[in-house]
């Protein structure tokens, strides 16, 4: 291999690779929102809920 | 519209279906998004578009196109909680009901891929049998287009294969108990077995082709730069579009399953991790495919250059066995590279119709399982009918070309104009991925999915229309054409329309979205 090929490998791997293992970091180090708006609870009533029929 | 009952009739409401948790859909998405495609068609659109250098149109592509459209699909799914049809009605307010049409032109694109994306599936299951005993002798090609496919005229032909057939079936079955399993313990239980084996499987064969005399020249191709290529408009036409077609954008799968997440969830930072881990699956598979190419040039003791059919449905069913058959533990080979395209194919797949099934789960009332036993039926027929014959091949490649390159591109230009600059929920949607999610969005990205996306997707849609209305494709009759390609397009519109008409047992319109998000002033001008 030349020496550019290899350098783009070693790019496309750090960037796109690393990209994968930056955003699972910052998502392990982030899961969620320090806090979230008022409400929001998952009142599944409000959803169009799957009707179950008596068969 | 016809009036449609707002309370649950015969029966109650139960509650939405979701998934167990965020590792859960994580690899739900990152499921639908690795397919056929990242493994067939990424390394051959890299070699071919500048190798090295197309690195750089692509991650621009990632970043202002496939990663604000994937965030876009997301809050859709996720603000207003439902299918695309049901988000889109909700989005669109008591004035704009009819953008329901365009979630059901989305769930139309579904169905139509599904139908034949099945039975690529279906080949490569009979593909990792063939391994074991390297079925396809010495004249792969003969033996795909002549014995397997057994490939006719254009026309359309009841004469089936059976060859194509029974693992078409196995497939369909396969598909359907898995959709009647529900979203938690069918997509999600599926994903989180397959897509660990597929990883492993590939990394072995991919590890496995680095050691082939050769491989280094075939990295050396892939890789060396040709800075030229960034000069051309084409080549960062090539590299939005791969971004856009490996993503799963755009038609319905990420709304769908956006809307599976509990209200309390965090999208943008999720969303990172899924468009990188199906951009790192990529550059694998450019990896291990042409560490396996450079060894098939040096065996044929040619140049990668001099090479043909390196991507699609030619690079995996007719190059790839021909190297397999040279290959020391070949046998081993061949069922680790067909195996990984079954779990790759079939996790997008069971992605793909379930944007159809919530759809008619939602309009009709009812449940998973009803949905999948009526629908999956019909596709499984329909899917036989026309792609299990002596045609198959021909139909399914035109279809494929007008449901991707017309069908979803349109969809996501209508998309991002609608939902951005006829009902101005660009904003609000924003504001709705910040609230939630712990990667912040700034107004940059309302910019890239409302002017740079249908920009580029609008030239990527008008050049292909031209393109294949002036030149044709592929050497087939213009009848032909007209019958399975803009047949295609035709059919998906009046899907759209049909269903849209269709009334809903239960109307959705009584909903509320959260959080509540104080609105703009260009946003209470469309609501009035």
């Amino acid at each position: 291999m030349s020496g550019i090929a290899i350098l783009f490998l070693i790019l496309s791997i750090l960037l796109i690779w690393g990209g994968l293992v930056a955003s699972t970091i910052f998502l392990g180090l982030r899961p969620q929102v320090a806090s979230y708006p008022p409400g929001g609870e998952d009142d599944h009533r409000e959803d169009m809920g799957i009707i179950e029929h008596d068969t | 519209m016809a009036d449609a009952k707002t309370a649950p009739a015969g029966g109650q409401a139960r509650p939405r279906e979701q998934w167990t948790g965020q590792v859960g859909f994580i690899l739900a998405a990152i499921g639908s998004a690795v397919g056929l495609g990242n493994i067939w068609r990424f390394p051959g659109v890299a070699y071919e578009n500048g190798g090295g250098a197309f690195l750089i149109p692509y991650l621009v592509a990632l970043i202002t196109a496939g990663i604000p459209i994937l965030f876009l699909d997301y809050a859709i799914g996720h603000r207003f909680r439902g299918s695309a049809p049901t988000a889109f009605r909700r989005l669109g307010g008591p004035r704009g009901r009819w953008l329901e049409s365009l979630g059901w032109f989305q769930v139309a694109i579904a169905f139509v891929i599904a139908i034949y994306y099945a039975v690529v599936v279906a080949w490569a299951v009979s593909y990792f049998v063939f391994s074991f005993d390297l079925r396809w002798g010495e004249d792969p090609a003969g033996f795909f287009l002549g014995e397997y496919v057994r490939v006719g005229d254009p026309g359309f032909s009841l004469e089936f294969v059976p060859g194509v057939l029974i693992p078409l079936a196995i497939v369909w079955i396969a598909t359907i108990a898995v959709l009647a399993a529900g979203v938690a313990k069918g997509l999600q239980r599926t994903n989180v077995i397959a897509l660990p084996v597929l990883l492993i499987a590939f990394l072995v064969l991919v590890i496995r082709a680095l050691f082939l005399d050769g491989a280094a020249e075939g990295l050396n191709a892939l890789f060396t730069p040709d800075w030229a290529a960034l000069g051309d408009p084409n080549v960062w036409i090539a590299a939005y579009s791969q971004i856009f077609f490996s993503l799963s954008i755009a038609f319905g799968i990420m709304i769908t399953y956006a809307s599976y997440r509990r209200r309390r969830s965090n999208l943008t930072s999720p969303g990172l991790v899924v468009a990188f881990a199906n951009s790192s699956f990529e550059i694998l598979a450019g990896i291990g495919v042409f560490a396996t190419l450079g060894f098939f040039a040096f065996q044929q003791s040619i140049q990668v250059s001099e090479l043909e059919n390196l991507t699609g449905v030619t690079l995996s069913f007719i190059t790839f066995p021909a190297i397999v058959a040279q290959m020391p533990g070949g046998p081993i080979f061949g069922a680790l590279f067909f195996g990984s395209l079954t779990l790759a194919g079939f996790t997008s797949l069971i992605s793909v119709l379930q944007v159809v099934s919530a759809g008619i789960q939602e309009k009709l009332g009812i449940s998973p399982r009803v949905a999948a036993l009526t629908l999956g039926p019909v596709c499984a027929i329909l899917s036989i009918l026309l792609f299990s014959t002596t045609t198959g091949l021909l139909a399914l490649d035109v279809t494929d070309q007008w449901a991707n390159n017309i069908g979803i591109v349109a969809s996501a230009v209508l998309m991002t104009i609608l939902v951005v600059w006829v009902f101005r929920r660009g904003d609000v949607l924003r504001r709705h991925l910040n609230a939630v999610s712990t990667f912040k969005v700034g107004r940059v990205w309302v910019f890239l999915v409302g002017v740079v996306a249908p920009i580029v997707l609008g030239y990527m849609l008008i050049s292909r229309i031209v393109t294949l209305i002036i030149e044709g494709y592929g050497d087939l009759p213009s009848w032909y054409l007209g019958v399975f390609g803009w047949g295609t397009v035709a059919l998906l519109v009046i899907l759209a329309v049909v269903c849209s008409v269709v009334p809903w047992r239960r109307r959705p319109d009584d909903f509320a979205p959260w959080p509540a998000l104080p609105e703009t002033k260009s946003e209470k001008e469309v609501a009035r």
